[in-house]
C-alpha cells in the first residue's frame, strides 16, 4: 500500500498520507540506527573486555618480574664458622672413610649459624642503625643462609674472606619497596618491624637494594617458608610432562579416530552413536572428566596421586573429542576429485587416504593438534581432583613424581595468604602461562605456513 | 634399564623382522617385481607385524602378572610363621626383602633369613626378567620365520595389512565410547556406594548443605542436601547467560551482517580470544579486579554488594562465554540462505528489520541450541566460581550475597588425598552424575536441534 502511496507523489503531495509516511520512514531508520548502534556496541564491549584483561594482567604482573636484591659485603668470619677445614683425601684412607669424614663436615657447616653472618654483613652497611636480629632476618629471604653455606661448601677458601654478595630481599620488603601494601597503616597492622621498613627505604635509596630481574621465578619450585624465592619450574615441568602425554596420546588417537569415521566407517546405527558420542563428551564438564581420573586412574589402576601421567591420560581423553572433530572437518573439506582420481589409478583405499587425502590435512590436523593442547595445559578442575594442587618442592624428573602444572599453581597462589606479595606473582605466572600458550600458537602458524606451502 | 632393553629388543625385532620380510620377498620375485601380487614393503610390513605382536603380547602379559608372580615367590621364601602371622608384619617383612634385593639396605640388623631371600629374590628377578626377553624374542622370532614361509607371488600381503589396519583404525575409534562407559560407570558405582550413606531422598530434595568432617566415627555425617547447590548454580549460570546472550548474540549479528570485510577479519578473532583464555585466569581477574569494582559500586548506589558473591561469578563467567554464544551464533546466522534476505530486502525492509523478521526466526533452531550448549557451559565451568563465589552453601536468592555451586562442591569434597569410603568424599561422585545428568540433557536436546537446523539448510 506504501507503493501505490510513493509511486504517485504529485497527487498525494501535502496529504496526511505523505507525513505519515515520512514519519514512519524516519521511525524506520531510527530504528535500524539504533540496532547497528547495538551491535557495535557489543563488539566494541567484547573487544574491550579482551583488552581490560590483559592490561589488568601486565599492569599486576609484570612488576613481579623484578624483586629487589640487597648487595652486601658477606664477611665469612672465622669466629663464627668454627669448623675444621674440608677433609682431603689422605693416601691410608679409604674412599668410604673419605666420604664420611666429608659428610661430616657438611653436617658441621650446616650447624654455623649463618644467619649471624647474614645479620653481621647487613649491620656492617648500617653501622649507625639499631636493629635486633629479628629486624635483618625480616629483611633477606630464609633460605640465602642456605645459598652462603652451599658457597662455603663449594669453595671452603673463603674462609676469613669478604666477598660482594646481592642476597635476594625478603617478600615483605619486596611488596613495601613496590607499595603494594598501604604504608600509611599503623606500625603494628605492618609486616615489616619499624626498623626493617627503615632499612629496606635507606637502602633502596642509596641503592645498595636494586631491583634485579626475577630469576627464581624460571629457576625454582615452590616454597613456603621463603616466598621471595618461589618459582614455577616444578609446575612447568609438570605441564610439559602433561603435554607430552596428551600429544602422543591424544593426537594419534584422535586422527586415526577421526579417519576410520569418516573414511571407513559403513553408515549405520553403531557408526551413528559414536558421532553423537563424540559430540556429547566435547561438552562434558572437565571436572567430570577430574572425577572419571580419580575413580578409575587414581582408585582403580592406583597411578600415584599428584603425578603428570595421572593428570595427562586425564587431559588425553578431555582432548580426544576436540581432536577428533576438527581431523574430520579437515578430512571432509578434502575435495572428491582428489580420492576418485587416486581411486581411478588404481589406488586402495588405505593408499588413498594415507597416501592422498591425510597430507593435504596436515595443517588442519595440526591446528586441532594445537588447540586441544592449548586448552588442556589451561586446564584446572579435573587436576583439583587427582591431586595436583599438592605443595610440591622437588622437581618432578619422571612423569609418576609428584608435581603440579601452571594453571594449579596459580590457583595456589591465588590462595596464598600473602596476598599482598601473592597477587603481582599469580598476575607474573598467568603472564607465563600466556606467553606458553601463544608461543604454541605462533608455532602452528610458522608450521602451517610451511605445510601449506609445500602442498 | 630395564624398560630400556625391551625398548632395544622391540627396534632390533622391528628392523630385523621388516628387513628380512623386504629381501625375502624380492629374492621371492626374483627381479621382476610384476609377478608378485603386493609390493615388497608390505610383505616387509606383514612379517613385522608377525614378530612385534606376539612379542608385545608377551611383554604385557608379563606386565600385567609380573608383580604377582614375584610375590608369591617371595611369600615362598620366608618362613611359614612370618606367612602365617601378622598382616601388617607380613608387609614390613616384604618391604624389608625388597629393600635387600635392590641393594636399598634396611634400617636395623637384617634376620638371616631376609638377606637369604633378599638375595634369592634379586636373582629370581633378574632370571624371569632375561627369560621373559628370551621368551619374547623367541616368540617373536616364531612369528617372523611363519610369516616369511608363507612369502609367495600369490599371497595377498597388502589386503591383509589394510584389514589390520583398519580394525586398528576402529579400535581407536571405541575408546571415546569406552570414554563416555567409563565415566559412566565410575560416578553411577560411586555415587550408588553414596547413596548406602545417605538417602537419594535427602540429597536431592534436601535444603541444607553441611557435610560433616567427621573425624570420629560417630556415624553423623552432616546434611547433604543438594538444592542450595543446584540453585547456586542455576543463579550464578543465569547471571552469566544475561552477560553473554545479548552481547553474543548482538556481536554475532553485527559481524555477521552488517561488519566490512575488514572490521570482521580483525574483530571475530579478537573476540575469540576470549574463549582461549583458561577459566582460572578469569578467575583472577574476578578475584582481583572485577569483585572490588562491583562491590565499591555498590557503596556508590548504596547496595551491599560482596566481593565474592553470586554476581561477580556469574559476570566473569558471562564474559568468558561470549565468543561461545558469537560464534555459534554466527555460523548459524551466515547459514540462512542469500534468498530470504533477498527477498525481504526487495520488499522494501531495512536491513534491521529483516535481521529481527526474517533471518532471526529463521534461525532461531539453531540459535536456541547454541544458548542451550552455553548453559551447559556455565553449569560445568568450576574455577571461577571456586575462586569468585565465595562459597557459601546457603539456599538464598540475593545474588549480592555469596553462593557455592555444584562444581564447588565437588572439588571442595574430593580434592586429592581421599579415601573413596566415607560419604564426604563420595558425594562428589553424586554431585558429578547429577552435573553430567543435567549437562547431558541440554547437549542432547542442543546437538539435535543445531543438527536439525543445519540439515533444513543444506
Amino acid at each position: 500500500m506504501s507503493v501505490s502511496a510513493m509511486s504517485s507523489p504529485a497527487a498525494s503531495a501535502g496529504s496526511p498520507n505523505r507525513s505519515r509516511i515520512q514519519a514512519s520512514l524516519r521511525r524506520r531508520r531510527n530504528a535500524e540506527k539504533r540496532f547497528r548502534f547495538y551491535g557495535i556496541a557489543s563488539v566494541t564491549v567484547a573487544i574491550g573486555f579482551v583488552l581490560f584483561l590483559f592490561s589488568t594482567i601486565l599492569h599486576e604482573g609484570l612488576p613481579a618480574f623484578w624483586q629487589p636484591v640487597v648487595k652486601v659485603d658477606v664477611t665469612f668470619d672465622p669466629a663464627i664458622i668454627k669448623v675444621d677445614p674440608k677433609p682431603v683425601a689422605d693416601t691410608d684412607q679409604s674412599p668410604a672413610a673419605l666420604r664420611r669424614a666429608n659428610l661430616d663436615w657438611q653436617r658441621k657447616v650446616t650447624m654455623v649459624n649463618w644467619n649471624r653472618i647474614i645479620e653481621n654483613s647487613i649491620r656492617a652497611e648500617a653501622p649507625d642503625v639499631e636493629m635486633s636480629a629479628r629486624d635483618v632476618q625480616f629483611l633477606v629471604s630464609q633460605n640465602e643462609r642456605y645459598r652462603l653455606r652451599d658457597m662455603f661448601v663449594e669453595n671452603p677458601d673463603l674462609l676469613g674472606k669478604t666477598v660482594p654478595i646481592e642476597l635476594l630481599a625478603s617478600a615483605n620488603v619486596d611488596v613495601w619497596l613496590k607499595g603494594d601494601i598501604d604504608r600509611s597503616l599503623a606500625s603494628d597492622r605492618q609486616q615489616l618491624p619499624e626498623a626493617a621498613r627503615m632499612l629496606a627505604d635507606r637502602f633502596y635509596e642509596d641503592g645498595r637494594i636494586r631491583m634485579a630481574f626475577s630469576s627464581v621465578l624460571f629457576t625454582n619450585t615452590d616454597s613456603r617458608n621463603a616466598p621471595a624465592e618461589a618459582g614455577l619450574l616444578g609446575a612447568f615441568i609438570g605441564s610439559l610432562y602433561m603435554m607430552i602425554i596428551v600429544i602422543v596420546l591424544a593426537v594419534p588417537v584422535g586422527v586415526a579416530s577421526a579417519i576410520y569415521l569418516e573414511e571407513f566407517a559403513p553408515k549405520n546405527k553403531l557408526t551413528d552413536l559414536i558421532e553423537v558420542n563424540i559430540n556429547n563428551l566435547a561438552a562434558v564438564p572437565s571436572i567430570v572428566f577430574g572425577l572419571l581420573g580419580a575413580a578409575v586412574f587414581i582408585n582403580y589402576f592406583h597411578l600415584p596421586l599428584s603425578a603428570p601421567m595421572a593428570g595427562g591420560l586425564v587431559l588425553s581423553l578431555m582432548t580426544l573429542p576436540t581432536v577428533i572433530i576438527a581431523t574430520r572437518a579437515s578430512l571432509r573439506a578434502v575435495p572428491p576429485s582428489l580420492r576418485q582420481a587416486a581411486l581411478g589409478l588404481g589406488a586402495s583405499r588405505t593408499q588413498t587416504v594415507f597416501h592422498h587425502v591425510l597430507p593435504v590435512t596436515y595443517p588442519g590436523i595440526l591446528t586441532a593438534t594445537i588447540i586441544g593442547v592449548a586448552q588442556a595445559i589451561g586446564e584446572t578442575a579435573p587436576l583439583l581432583l587427582i591431586g595436583m594442587n599438592a605443595f610440591v618442592t622437588t622437581l618432578p624428573v619422571t612423569p609418576l613424581d609428584q608435581s603440579t602444572a601452571l594453571p594449579v599453581q596459580i590457583f595456589l597462589w591465588e590462595g596464598n595468604e600473602n596476598r599482598n606479595y601473592f597477587e603481582p606473582k599469580t598476575a607474573a605466572a598467568i603472564i607465563v602461562l600466556l606467553s606458553v600458550m601463544l608461543a604454541l600458537n605462533a608455532i602452528a602458524i610458522v608450521l602451517r605456513s610451511r605445510f601449506e606451502r609445500r602442498a | 634399564m630395564n624398560s630400556l632393553v625391551v625398548a632395544a629388543l622391540l627396534l632390533l625385532l622391528l628392523a630385523l623382522s621388516y628387513q628380512v620380510g623386504l629381501s625375502r620377498s624380492r629374492a621371492v620375485a626374483g627381479g621382476s617385481t610384476l609377478k608378485m601380487h603386493s609390493r615388497p614393503n608390505y610383505h616387509g610390513l606383514m612379517v613385522a607385524l608377525w614378530c612385534l605382536v606376539p612379542a608385545l603380547a608377551i611383554l604385557l602379559i608379563w606386565f600385567f602378572v609380573g608383580d604377582d608372580v614375584v610375590r608369591s615367590y617371595t611369600l615362598s621364601l620366608l618362613p611359614a610363621e612370618v606367612v602365617n602371622g601378622d598382616p601388617t608384619q607380613l608387609r614390613d617383612a616384604l618391604r624389608r626383602v625388597e629393600q635387600i634385593s635392590t641393594g636399598f639396605g634396611v634400617v636395623g640388623d637384617a634376620q638371616p633369613y631376609e638377606n637369604a631371600a633378599g638375595q634369592a629374590l634379586h636373582e629370581f628377578r633378574l632370571l624371569t626378567f632375561w627369560a621373559m626377553v628370551a621368551v619374547a624374542a623367541g616368540v617373536g622370532i616364531i612369528g617372523l620365520v611363519a610369516m616369511r614361509a608363507r612369502i609367495a607371488p600369490r599371497l595377498r600381503a597388502r589386503n591383509e595389512f589394510e584389514t589390520i589396519v583398519k580394525v586398528l583404525l576402529a579400535i581407536c575409534s571405541g575408546i571415546a565410547i569406552l570414554t563416555t562407559v567409563g565415566i559412566i560407570a565410575s560416578l553411577l558405582r560411586e555415587a550408588l556406594r553414596f547413596f548406602s550413606f545417605i538417602s537419594p531422598a535427602d540429597f536431592f530434595f534436601g535444603t541444607v548443605w553441611a557435610p560433616r568432617f567427621a573425624a570420629t566415627a560417630s556415624g553423623d555425617y552432616g546434611q547433604y542436601g543438594l538444592l542450595p547447590l543446584l540453585w547456586g548454580t542455576i543463579m550464578v549460570s543465569a547471571i552469566a547467560m544475561l552477560v553473554a546472550i545479548p552481547l553474543g548474540l548482538m556481536s554475532a549479528i553485527y559481524l555477521a551482517e552488517y561488519a566490512p570485510r575488514k572490521v570482521r577479519a580483525f574483530a571475530k578473532p579478537m573476540i575469540e580470544i576470549l574463549a582461549g583464555i583458561p577459566s582460572v585466569i578469569y578467575g583472577f581477574f574476578a578475584l582481583v579486579t572485577l569483585g572490588p569494582a562491583l562491590s565499591a559500586l555498590g557503596a556508590m548506589i548504596g547496595v551491599p554488594i560482596r566481593a565474592t558473591s553470586a554476581l561477580t561469578a556469574g559476570i566473569a563467567m558471562g564474559i568468558m562465554i561470549i565468543p561461545f554464544v558469537s560464534s555459534l551464533s554466527d555460523d548459524i546466522i551466515t547459514q540462512v540462505p542469500r534468498a530470504m534476505r533477498d527477498g525481504s530486502l526487495g520488499m522494501g525492509a531495512t536491513k534491521s528489520e529483516t535481521i529481527k523478521r526474517v533471518v532471526l526466526p529463521a534461525a532461531l533452531p539453531g540459535i536456541v541450541g547454541a544458548f542451550l550448549l552455553a548453559v551447559s557451559k556455565a553449569f560445568g565451568e568450576t574455577m571461577i566460581v571456586v575462586l569468585a563465589a565465595g562459597n557459601a552453601p546457603i539456599l538464598r536468592f540475593n545474588p549480592f550475597e555469596a553462593t557455592s555451586t555444584v562444581t564447588v562442591s565437588i572439588v571442595n569434597q574430593l580434592t586429592g588425598d581421599t579415601n573413596f569410603a566415607s560419604p564426604q568424599s563420595l558425594v562428589a561422585f553424586a554431585l558429578g552424575l547429577t552435573l553430567f545428568g543435567m549437562t547431558l540433557c541440554l547437549n542432547v536436546i542442543a546437538l539435535y536441534v543445531v543438527r536439525k537446523y543445519r540439515e533444513q539448510y543444506e
